[in-house]
Parts: C-alpha cells; sequence; structure tokens
C-alpha cells in the first residue's frame, strides 16, 4: 500500500495511530502505589488478602488476579477509590480469573472498559463495591459495571453501579446467582441477567436508568438461560435516554422500561414496587423485537419466546404515559389518546406458532399475570402492531413457582 | 568470535551456556545468557534458534527477533494444530525492536515504522545471526520458561544504553515515536505487559489456566528461515537439530499464510491474520468464548466467524454497527471498526497495542468487501 493511501486511510480513522499526545503520567506516589499493587496482585495466592487503603488511588493500567483464593478489601465504597480515568492498558478497571474470589468495600471508577470483569470464576463474592463514571450517562463510558461471566455461585450484593453505556450489574452466562440490595443508576440497563440458569434478583433498586431490571437471553452462546426470580426490588423511573452505541445488546431497550424478559423463560415476577417507566412498567418480548435477528447470524436452535412467565403481587403505579420510539408513540396515542398510559404490562406478542393448542401456548409454557387489576397489551409486533389488544383473561393462570436459588457461600 | 579489546568483557560472557532457571525470576535478561548483547550485537548463544512466523501479531510496528533453546538431548513433540509438546527446560524468547529510522541519530523516542528487516541482521558469529545493536532500539525481551510447574512468563525492559534488558514485572509504559519513511513522525505509548497481562494472550484454555506459547505451531512455523548455514524450512530445520520429533514431512504439514504475500489468496491471508491476532482470546476455550465469536483458522466461515452475528458484550464497541461482519461491507462490520479503534475499551485485540494497524486493517476490510451473503432479517 502506498504512503498516500495510508495516508488517507489514517485520516478517515478516527483515533488512527492512538494520538499525538501522551496519556497524563500518574504522579510519583500513585506510580509507586501502583506498582506496589501489581505486584500483590501477581504475587496473591489463596489466602491471600489484598488491602486497599482509603483514598483515590489514581491508576493507569487494567488490575489482573488470577490466583484462587483471594480477598480484596477497602475501608468502603465511598473511601477506597481505584481511579481508572487516565487508563492506558486496559480496558478493564479489575479483571479476575480465579474462583473462591471475594471483593469487598471499594470503589472502581471511569475504567475505560467494563469495571469490574471475573471470567470463569466459582463462588464469587461482590459486596459493597461502587463501580461509578463519574462524568454522568456517556455512551464513551465503559460497558458493564460489575461483570460476572461464566461463572458459577455469584453473590452481589450492597453494591452499585452508575453510568455505564450497556449494562450496570451485567451476569452473563452463569449458574447459581444471588443479586441483592444494589443499587442500579443511570446506566443504559440497570441490573442484566443474561444467558443465565437459576438467578435471584431482589432487594435492589433501579432507577434513572434507561431500563431497571433485564432478564434477557442471546442467540449463538452456549448456554441458554432459565429459571430467574425477580422479587422485592424497587424500579422506578428508569427514563433515562437509551445512550447505548447502536447494535449494544440494550440498544434496543426503550428508556422508560421498568422490568423486561426477552427471550429467557421460567422468569418470576413478584412483589416488586415498580413505578413511573415511561414506556412500560413491565415489558415482556422476544428476540424477533431487536434488530438483530437474521437467519444467517442467529443459531437455528436459539429459542427466541419468552416462556413461562409468570408476574403476580407487584404494585404498580403510573407509567407507560410516554413511550419511547415512535412505533409505540403513536400506538399508544392510537389506542389510549395523548393522556392515556399503556396497561402495566407491554408484551409484544410473539408466539411460537408451532407450540400453539387451541390457539394458546401449552400451560407450562404460558405468560400467566395474576397481578390484581394489572392489565397486559398485546402489542401485535408480528404484524406490524396492526391489531394490538388489551387483555387480562388470556393471561389468567399460574405457574409452579421457582426454587430460590442457595449458594454454598453466601 | 571477539573482534575488539573493548568488547571483551562483553565477550567473556558469551563462554556460558544457556542457563535454565528451573525456579525464580532472574532480575537480569543476560542471566539466562539466550539473547545478549555482546557490543556489537544483540547475539544468540550457541543452540539458541531464531524463528519467523508466516504471519505475526501485530505490536505497534515492532519486530520480533523470536528464538528457541531446548536442554541439550530433549526434544519436543509435533502437534499438527496446537503448540508442540515442549520438554521442561525449554526457553523461548522474543524481543521486541525497531530499525532506527533512516538517516536519524538514535535518540530515546524515534523509531521506524517499517516493514524492511534489511538493516537489522547482526554480523555473523558463531551462532545465528541476532541483531546489529548499531541499527536498532530494542525495547523489551520476553522470557516463556517452561518448568515443572508449567510455562511461565517474564518480561525484560532494555536500559538506554540498549546493553541490558531487567526483569519488569509489572510492566513498562514508554513515549516512542514512530518515525515513517516518509519522515511522517507518529507519537505512541509503548506498553510493556506485566506478568498477568503476558497471560492474557498466554493463557489460551481457560479452563486449565495454563499458559502456553502461541506462535509455535506448525502452521505458524512452516515456512523458510535464513539460516546462517543456508535457508531452509524452520519445521526441518528443527527436526534436524533434534529439537523437533514426529514431523515425517514438512510438506504434510499445516501452513498458513503470509498475510503481506499479495501472491496468495486473500482468504488466507485476511484468516491468518486473524488467527494469530484473534485466535489466542477468540476460540472456543479461550477468554473471549464469552462472545461466541472463533477467529482462530479452524473456525467455519458462518456466524461464528463473525458472518451477521450480533455481537454479545461489546458495548460501545459496536461503533453503532449491528453485525460483527457484513459480507461485502466492511464499513458496517464491527470487525474492522474495532480493528481500527485505538481507544481502550473499543479497539481490539484489548491489549498488546496502543497504534492502529493500517496494512491489517486495509486486509480484513479488503476480506469482507468480496464476502459474499446478506444478514437477512427475514423470520
Amino acid at each position: 500500500m502506498g504512503k498516500v493511501a495510508i495516508a488517507v486511510l489514517c485520516a478517515l480513522a478516527a483515533g488512527c495511530g492512538g494520538g499525538g499526545t501522551a496519556p497524563q503520567a500518574l504522579s510519583a506516589d500513585d506510580a509507586a502505589y501502583q506498582q506496589k499493587l501489581q505486584e500483590q496482585f501477581l504475587d496473591a495466592k489463596p489466602g491471600s488478602i489484598i488491602e486497599i487503603p482509603a483514598g483515590r488511588h489514581a491508576l493507569d493500567r487494567v488490575l489482573t488476579l488470577r490466583a484462587n483464593g483471594v480477598t480484596i478489601r477497602g475501608a468502603g465504597s465511598d473511601k477506597s477509590i481505584l481511579s481508572f480515568k487516565n487508563e492506558i492498558s486496559g480496558p478493564e478497571g479489575m479483571l479476575v480469573y480465579a474462583s473462591d474470589f471475594t471483593i469487598e468495600h471499594l470503589a472502581i471508577e471511569d475504567s475505560k472498559g467494563d469495571g469490574l470483569k471475573v471470567n470463569d470464576g466459582e463462588n464469587v463474592t461482590i459486596r459493597d463495591v461502587r463501580v461509578e463514571w463519574t462524568g454522568g450517562p456517556k455512551t464513551t463510558n465503559g460497558a458493564y459495571g460489575i461483570y460476572p461471566v461464566k461463572s458459577k455461585n455469584v453473590l452481589i450484593e450492597d453494591s452499585a453501579s452508575i453510568g455505564a453505556s450497556d449494562a450496570g450489574i451485567y451476569v452473563g452466562q452463569s449458574q447459581n446467582v444471588i443479586v441483592r440490595r444494589n443499587h442500579a443508576e443511570k446506566n443504559v440497563a440497570g441490573i442484566e441477567i443474561e444467558n443465565t440458569i437459576n438467578a435471584d434478583v431482589y432487594e435492589n433498586t433501579a432507577t434513572g436508568n434507561t431500563g431497571g431490571i433485564l432478564v434477557f437471553n442471546m442467540p449463538n452462546l452456549a448456554q441458554p438461560g432459565q429459571s430467574t426470580r425477580v422479587f422485592n426490588n424497587k424500579s422506578f423511573e428508569n427514563n433515562l435516554a437509551n445512550f447505548a452505541a447502536k447494535g449494544a445488546a440494550v440498544a434496543s431497550v426503550p428508556a422508560g422500561s421498568g422490568v423486561v424478559v426477552n427471550s429467557n423463560p421460567k422468569v418470576e415476577i413478584f412483589d416488586n414496587d415498580i413505578a413511573g417507566n415511561h414506556t412500560a412498567n413491565l415489558i415482556i418480548s422476544s428476540y424477533f423485537s431487536t434488530n438483530y435477528y437474521n437467519t444467517a447470524g442467529v443459531d437455528p436452535k436459539y429459542d427466541p419466546y419468552p416462556r413461562a412467565i409468570f408476574v403476580y403481587g407487584n404494585r404498580f403505579k403510573g407509567g407507560g404515559d410516554s413511550p419511547d420510539g415512535l412505533e409505540l408513540k403513536t400506538l399508544k396515542t392510537a389506542m389510549f389518546g395523548i393522556n392515556g398510559h399503556f396497561p402495566d404490562v407491554l408484551w409484544d406478542g410473539y408466539v411460537d406458532t408451532k407450540s400453539l393448542v387451541n390457539g394458546m401456548p401449552p400451560p407450562a409454557e404460558r405468560i400467566c399475570v395474576q397481578n390484581g387489576d394489572a392489565e397486559v397489551l398485546n402489542a401485535d409486533g408480528p404484524n406490524k402492531y396492526k391489531n394490538p389488544k388489551v387483555d387480562k383473561a388470556s393471561f389468567q393462570c399460574e405457574l409452579p413457582k421457582l426454587a430460590a436459588v442457595e449458594l454454598p457461600h453466601s | 568470535m571477539c573482534a575488539g579489546a573493548l568488547a571483551l568483557a562483553a565477550c567473556s560472557r558469551t563462554a556460558q551456556p544457556v542457563h535454565f532457571f528451573a525456579e525464580g525470576r532472574p532480575a537480569k535478561l543476560s542471566d539466562w545468557q539466550v539473547v545478549y548483547a555482546d557490543g556489537r550485537n544483540l547475539a544468540l548463544n550457541e543452540g539458541v534458534v531464531p524463528y519467523d512466523l508466516n504471519t505475526p501479531l501485530f505490536s505497534d510496528y515492532a519486530h520480533k527477533l523470536r528464538t528457541i533453546w531446548l536442554p541439550h538431548g530433549t526434544s519436543a513433540k509435533y502437534n499438527a494444530d496446537g503448540s508442540f509438546d515442549f520438554p521442561v527446560g525449554t526457553i523461548i524468547s522474543k524481543t521486541f525492536y525497531y530499525p532506527l529510522p533512516k538517516g536519524a541519530a538514535r535518540d530515546s523516542k524515534a523509531v521506524a515504522r517499517t516493514y524492511d528487516q534489511s538493516t537489522e541482521f547482526g554480523d555473523k558469529t558463531e551462532g545465528e545471526r541476532g541483531l546489529k545493536l548499531a541499527n536498532v532500539h530494542l525495547v523489551e525481551t520476553r522470557i516463556l520458561v517452561h518448568r515443572e510447574g508449567g510455562w511461565e512468563a517474564l518480561p525484560y525492559v532494555w536500559n538506554a544504553a540498549q546493553t541490558e534488558a531487567v526483569l519488569a514485572r509489572t510492566g513498562d509504559a514508554m513515549p516512542l515515536e514512530l518515525v515513517s519513511d516518509d519522515g511522517a513522525k507518529q507519537a505512541f505509548t509503548y506498553v510493556v505487559p506485566n506478568q498477568n497481562q503476558c497471560a492474557g494472550c498466554h493463557v489460551v484454555d481457560l479452563k486449565t489456566k495454563q499458559i502456553a506459547p502461541i506462535g509455535t505451531k506448525a502452521r505458524h512455523l512452516n515456512r523458510e528461515y535464513p539460516y546462517v548455514s543456508g535457508s531452509e524450512n524452520q519445521l526441518l530445520h528443527l527436526t534436524k537439530l533434534g529439537y523437533l520429533t514426529g514431523l515425517a514431512d514438512p510438506a504434510s504439514a499445516p501452513k498458513n499464510a503470509d498475510w503481506r504475500d499479495a501472491a496468495q489468496p486473500l482468504d488466507a491471508r485476511a484468516r491468518a491474520y486473524l488467527d494469530i491476532n484473534c485466535g489466542h482470546c477468540h476460540n472456543a476455550k479461550g477468554p473471549a468464548n464469552t462472545t461466541a465469536l472463533d477467529l482462530t483458522i479452524f473456525a467455519a466461515a458462518n456466524r461464528y466467524l463473525g458472518v451477521c452475528k450480533p455481537p454479545v458484550a461489546a458495548g460501545r464497541g459496536t461503533g453503532d454497527h449491528f453485525f460483527d461482519i457484513v459480507p461485502g461491507n466492511p464499513q458496517d462490520s464491527i470487525l474492522p471498526y474495532r480493528m481500527r479503534s485505538s481507544e481502550s475499551g473499543v479497539m481490539m485485540p484489548e491489549q498488546g497495542r496502543t497504534t492502529t494497524h493500517v496494512e491489517g486493517v486495509a486486509l480484513i476490510e479488503e476480506w469482507i468487501s468480496v464476502l459474499r451473503g446478506t444478514c437477512d432479517t427475514a423470520t
């Protein structure tokens, strides 16, 4: 390739060549602390406790842990702060490939990528950890705040994620998970359980996100998820404009979504306070409603239908009055008027037609809403919203309740 | 052979054989006696064999001198697909360096951005040719040593005088400046990985968590090398030396394409590039198996190679695109977008570079532009 061509390519490519400015160097104190901390991470072995002293520690490189049985402990999520604002090598703040791992009482701020990622761990405890992007919600923030993936026996409690450009607390492809008493705010998705088997999500607060609490199944992955209980949470006023990059998994979530189930079976949603979410307090939907479905790119074995969804005993309030996106706005106005609102439950209407018996899904695969006077809007997505209808009777059914998740270490 | 009195002190070291440290972390690169600065050359000790890869990993335009040494009387067992089965005691080294910019005096940061290797080879000595110190800027040498407990990675950083490299377990970062043939300058930060980051690429199987060499596979090594004794196929040469057993005929061994050789098929060049640059994470057992994207040479050319595949956890790395690869349309594909980026959190690979590999991106874009098919959303 000629030099001219290279120069042109370079000019076209944003950020090509790493720019001409060197990243801001760490202070001598921070550099010395970083070196010490990196050595602690390198030398850690089962039983090691790495203490993060109170204070704001500027770091410019990801902290990677590969030893099992390690505890990382700060003096409090408002006191011991690891700041990655000037990160040059990452992209995560902390990256953990280890089991029997505990992290508690500290904050991770402004990492270029995910805040805390735990890949392939077993027996993981994340307690009183705050991950935050301090400049508020921005598309350039890291994707995930607290991100255990392909892990087993995971406890995330009393923690917080603020400002993630994808999901704040994101549990992916894991098994046996408890997410409790956490706070998620100003993320695109507050809390997301994705392709995970057996998760209990309770006593969390999700507010000010685009979507509060999500239970999703994505295609092409080794493990399809199922069996999630979402209960005793507060998910209110999640009306933040979606700031995810297009194409990101959560970019299709409309602003104003309280709780969203997408293509994930056996989900039980009960005893939550869900209020003031402008699109709908609860959305039940299929992968077909996202913009990603295509025959070449999606494994035909992938099941895109939300089956066996049981909704009961939630306290819904307000919401549904100002849905996001032209199609939903038009639908709302046409059906309920300018000052009206969607019912509490918005279902996109996709069903596995091959499974229907007398026009209904088999009893074990139905969507059941036994929630006082809460109604369901079947938006008729498969027919481009042509014949939407409000329904209650079709959803009067019960499903067996799911067992509580038990962790060996909680 | 020692040429001058000045070099005598350094030369005396060459009498020492390669030192395999069964444990511990030697503080200086020269402690290993694998490669060392002898005053004129970065020299290779006796029994230390250099090798090249058909298509290498991009590392901010650095050139690499790779070597392998096995204890006397031992050999590695050939394997068609994976890394060879090396005996305990094996020491692999990889020195990252740049030729100096043409006509420029040495300074602390200016290095050449070039694929030209003609000025850098060292003088003919008893061992294989190393590097001519006067013509290169040595940055770091990584040692990968096979011990009883498995492989370990140790990064050493060269001093300003280019006389010694010292252990840098926690890595390093240094401002350098790439200078093109036309004089264009590009400042960047060269990042030396810390020991855990070494594992970021070299742990290719997340379950075993074992560090393993990446380049020492048949398909990467199956090529000629200009040894002092003459040019020869590397697999054949290693076999003749007794370093490799179990290979009947190099002609039957797999061979990746040379990504820069325009005479080779575009698909083979692109797949070779993805294999070495991405496949160590993006394989069925690797740390990026969370994404269901397999970029090894073995992946079928379907969704798992990224064709029409929606991203799983790309976050803002999508660049507003919906699919990893849109056949015929590189500008709408996530994969080249992430290669083009040099921004942490967006760029791929996640580590090992802070600049954009312009020529590598161009190759992948060209490859995608001739792929056929559509990401049809019809249900």
